[in-house]
């Protein structure tokens, strides 16, 4: 009986909508931190906050892709009836 | 607002880029008939079924619902029982817009099968595939233009669209691929321009309303990966492989131990490569659906209007993921050429 309780399907749509949160609190920490440290580089240098800015933007771009991958999984996880 | 001081090109573009960011005002509206019209009572809006209708490959383009809204795309299979067939995928859809089977053939879930249960060599001309070649048509557009520009301006200032593309060619080579392979960089100039640009070029086609998923489809982006992979292999020297079967300045029984690891490592570089655009390019367009399908969701005029608005911002983060994320696979494969071409140190 506990056995078809856990086998429940939307035991797994409840799991993919906590997922996807997990997720996102991933992605801001991780682009919380490139950020904070790039606002802290360019208080510091005012004349590289160029090329600053561009690392941050492909920084954010790697770690973002992480968290949308567990976007998708998810959203494919919820779409299962 | 005075016209007069701006030139006619510079009317036209701005003119397409206005219309092009207030269509996904209207885009709602075209979304909006399946609903009307072809929805049987009880039979409720599906917003997973509508994304990922959008999402993966069809047989068909499909605009709107109507007589000319959708573009038959043609059929081309290959079975060893019944040889090499082309037909046009009308043919698999009745009146009222039902599958149905033809000659033997069947289409389920836009996989075609034999009706006796074989499989056949699937090589239509599928939506992805048309969006392929029109961003190879776009790209030999522009990129002639170009060289021919080059030409034109020998030694002096560039002109037209010249001027457009020739600062990011000269961008991608000399930050991009000549710091990350240092010598015998020339080889790869090629390669890696035509990356960058089919993957730019492919993510801002696949934002445009009404199109394919292009870049967004695992099985181009694993082919990309496969290229990658293959140049990256091929052009490797001593060096490289004697970094990943005997790793020099480890003790030996270490050796052993990380050959395993360094020969995953081979193949992961080309995995990440593949799933890295995919998920990109898909996850940003599922955002986008998602937001459209609120507004179906809750059947509210005010809900439509602010997601209309929320969709306008982010398609325009989405085009910067778009360029980000060419530049990113470049980059990496860059990367990954240079540290199989270096030489030891």
């Amino acid at each position: 009986m506990l056995l078809s309780i856990l086998l429940d399907v939307n035991l797994a749509i409840m799991g993919a909508g906590i997922g996807a949160g997990l997720v996102a609190i991933g992605a801001g920490i991780g682009i919380g931190k490139i950020g904070g440290s790039a606002m802290e580089a360019m208080a510091r240098q005012p004349e590289s906050a160029g090329k600053i800015q561009t690392a941050m933007l492909i920084i954010a771009a790697l770690v973002e892709v992480i968290a949308l991958f567990g976007i998708v999984l998810n959203f494919m996880i919820s779409l299962k009836t | 607002m005075i016209f007069k001081n701006l030139s006619i090109n510079t009317l036209i573009v701005r003119s397409i880029v206005l219309i092009l960011t207030f269509s996904t005002f209207f885009l709602n509206v075209s979304l909006a008939k399946p609903i009307d019209d072809n929805t049987e009572p009880g039979e409720a809006f599906n917003p997973g079924d509508m994304i990922m209708h959008h999402i993966l490959d069809s047989h068909v383009w499909h605009f709107w619902d109507g007589h000319y809204g959708t573009i038959y795309l043609p059929v081309i299979l290959y079975s060893n029982e019944r040889g090499l067939e082309v037909f046009s995928s009308s043919n698999f859809f009745d009146d009222h817009h039902n599958i149905v089977e033809y000659n033997g053939y069947k289409l389920v879930d836009e996989h075609i099968s034999l009706l006796e249960g074989g499989s056949v060599f699937d090589l239509s001309i599928t939506k992805n595939v048309a969006a392929l070649f029109m961003n190879a048509i776009a790209m030999l557009i522009v990129f002639i233009g170009v060289a021919q520009g080059f030409k034109k301006n020998k030694g002096k200032a560039p002109s037209g669209i010249q001027s457009v593309f020739e600062p990011i060619i000269i961008y991608i080579r000399d930050e991009v691929i000549k710091p990350n392979i240092g010598k015998g960089y020339e080889k790869f100039v090629p390669y890696l321009l035509s990356l960058f640009f089919f993957i730019w070029f492919g993510n801002i086609i696949g934002l445009l309303p009404g199109a394919a998923n292009l870049t967004g489809n695992i099985s181009v982006t694993l082919v990309l990966a496969a290229i990658t992979f293959v140049i990256t292999n091929y052009n490797g020297n001593a060096t490289y492989w004697k970094h990943i079967f005997w790793t020099p300045g480890v003790p030996l029984p270490l050796r052993v131990l990380i050959l395993p690891v360094e020969l995953i490592g081979v193949i992961t570089k080309p995995i990440s490569l593949t799933i890295r655009l995919f998920v990109a390019i898909s996850a940003g367009h599922i955002v986008i659906l998602s937001l459209i399908a609120m507004a179906f969701i809750f059947h509210s005029w005010a809900v439509g209007i602010g997601s209309s608005v929320i969709i306008v911002f982010i398609s325009l983060i989405e085009i910067l993921v778009a360029t980000i994320q060419a530049y990113v696979f470049t980059i990496f494969t860059a990367v990954y050429i240079g540290t199989a071409t270096q030489e030891a140190h």
